[in-house]
């Protein structure tokens, strides 16, 4: 059994108050890329981050936050270790976080179906989702207006984790946070 | 060189995902239009990820990728075929993202060290195929020039596809179910794209494949002159 101290969750709430480099209006917590501090001695701390995606080169700028702001804390040694197990998944953001991307313009990702753990959970097609549909899922809405009526342009935007959509109603196009 | 088998596994994937990486980023600057070059970009970057985490497995990541000879590769002939117009890209990606999505999917269930990574990737190249799913389709049942480019594309490349299925010593999958249902799935894309399996072998004495012994074809030693020259040229260099 591995209880967590005081100082562990106060470093916690510290290393996860860390913007996000690419979406600063989100933290590392309600992203859900922490995920353990072990405080080692009196100053020393080892910091679990998962990234996103395999390939995302923000991992690096995080851990580098994360040093700075435990090192501001007093603690000597800080030690950022990548996990990869388990996959994160954008289950793990935050309802926090999901409505501040919202508010940001951009549509977060919709929960995955609960049971649908295995590799793949989201059917990818139709590139269209309106409301009523026989699609399986919620329709990805507009941040912007709310409509249900949008359309993918492409699965792949500004980053890996987003795809480009538009909105049929308010015509503006704006990024998706794709389910994963 | 010899290798371990653990090794030899570890640079067959990892290898795989680090040349193909690298041949999608050489579009950066030259795709049909701005989102396809972020697309292809995006998937390389998905792909250099999962290369940085297999060659950290055996050794330092920088010297494999950079310090190499061509003959110590281990990946697939295919994946290191020159980009070609845009339908042989897509061609590339439908072949080798279905394989790619079969084989972690069987890795994510087992009990391997290549278990974390397959759970995480995979999930991550469900996007690639269906993007490279959704291109075979547009183009195949497109127009006339469409539809005849991306039925030479799948016919040039399909010789390279039966190396896929050669079983890899040290990676434990059911390497003959993975060839069925790669059969199934690819076939049914090309036919709802209104384009035919192509035919002839996809092994045999006069066919491809032979990436996993270290023999590459002609423009490799040519990617791998670009890819290398930097660090080879300025040894450490950092930025």
């Amino acid at each position: 059994m591995v209880t967590v101290t005081a100082l562990e969750e106060e470093l916690r709430r510290i290393a996860g108050s860390v913007p996000d480099p690419e979406l600063p209006v989100l933290t590392l917590g309600e992203l859900g890329v922490l995920r353990a501090v072990h405080v080692r001695g009196t100053d020393a701390v080892e910091v679990e981050l998962t990234p996103t995606y395999t390939g995302c080169p923000a991992l690096e700028a995080m851990s580098l936050d994360i040093e700075r702001v435990l090192h501001q804390h007093g603690m000597r040694e800080v030690v950022v270790r990548t996990v990869l197990t388990p996959a994160w998944s954008t289950d793990d953001i935050s309802a926090e976080g999901r409505r501040k991307l919202r508010e940001f313009g951009i549509a977060p990702p919709r929960i995955r179906h609960p049971q649908a753990s295995g590799p793949v959970a989201v059917e990818l097609s139709p590139t269209r989702t309106v409301a009523g549909s026989p699609a399986p899922g919620d329709p990805v809405r507009c941040p912007y207006c709310g409509s249900a009526e949008t359309e993918l342009l492409s699965r792949f935007s500004s980053t890996a984790c987003k795809a480009l959509r538009r909105c049929l109603d308010c015509r503006e196009p704006f990024d998706h946070f794709k389910e994963l | 060189m010899t290798v371990t088998v653990r090794t030899g596994a570890v640079l067959a994937l990892g290898d795989d995902a680090l040349v193909l990486s690298h041949r999608l980023g050489e579009w950066a600057g030259h795709a049909p239009v701005l989102e396809e070059e972020v697309a292809l970009a995006n998937i390389a970057l998905d792909l250099l990820g999962q290369a940085r985490v297999l060659l950290s497995l055996a050794g330092d990541e920088d010297e494999l990728a950079y310090l190499r000879e061509e003959r110590a590769f281990r990946n697939l002939q295919l994946v290191e075929q020159p980009n070609g117009d845009f339908a042989h890209t897509i061609a590339r990606q439908l072949y080798f993202s279905t394989y790619q999505r079969l084989l972690y999917a069987q890795l994510a269930a087992g009990d391997s060290e290549f278990t974390g990574l397959a759970a995480k990737a995979v999930k991550e190249v469900a996007y690639h195929q269906d993007h490279a799913e959704q291109w075979t389709l547009r183009l195949g049942d497109g127009t006339d020039l469409s539809h005849e480019r991306m039925r030479r594309a799948c016919e040039a490349l399909w010789r390279f596809t039966g190396e896929m299925f050669q079983p890899v010593e040290g990676v434990d999958v059911d390497w003959a179910g993975m060839k069925a249902t790669w059969l199934e799935t690819v076939g049914d894309v090309l036919r709802r794209a209104t384009l035919e399996v192509p035919e002839g072998p996809q092994s045999g004495a006069w066919t491809a494949g032979a990436g996993r012994q270290g023999l590459h074809t002609e423009s490799f030693g040519r990617m791998l002159a670009e890819m290398q020259h930097l660090h080879r040229s300025h040894p450490g260099a950092s930025w």
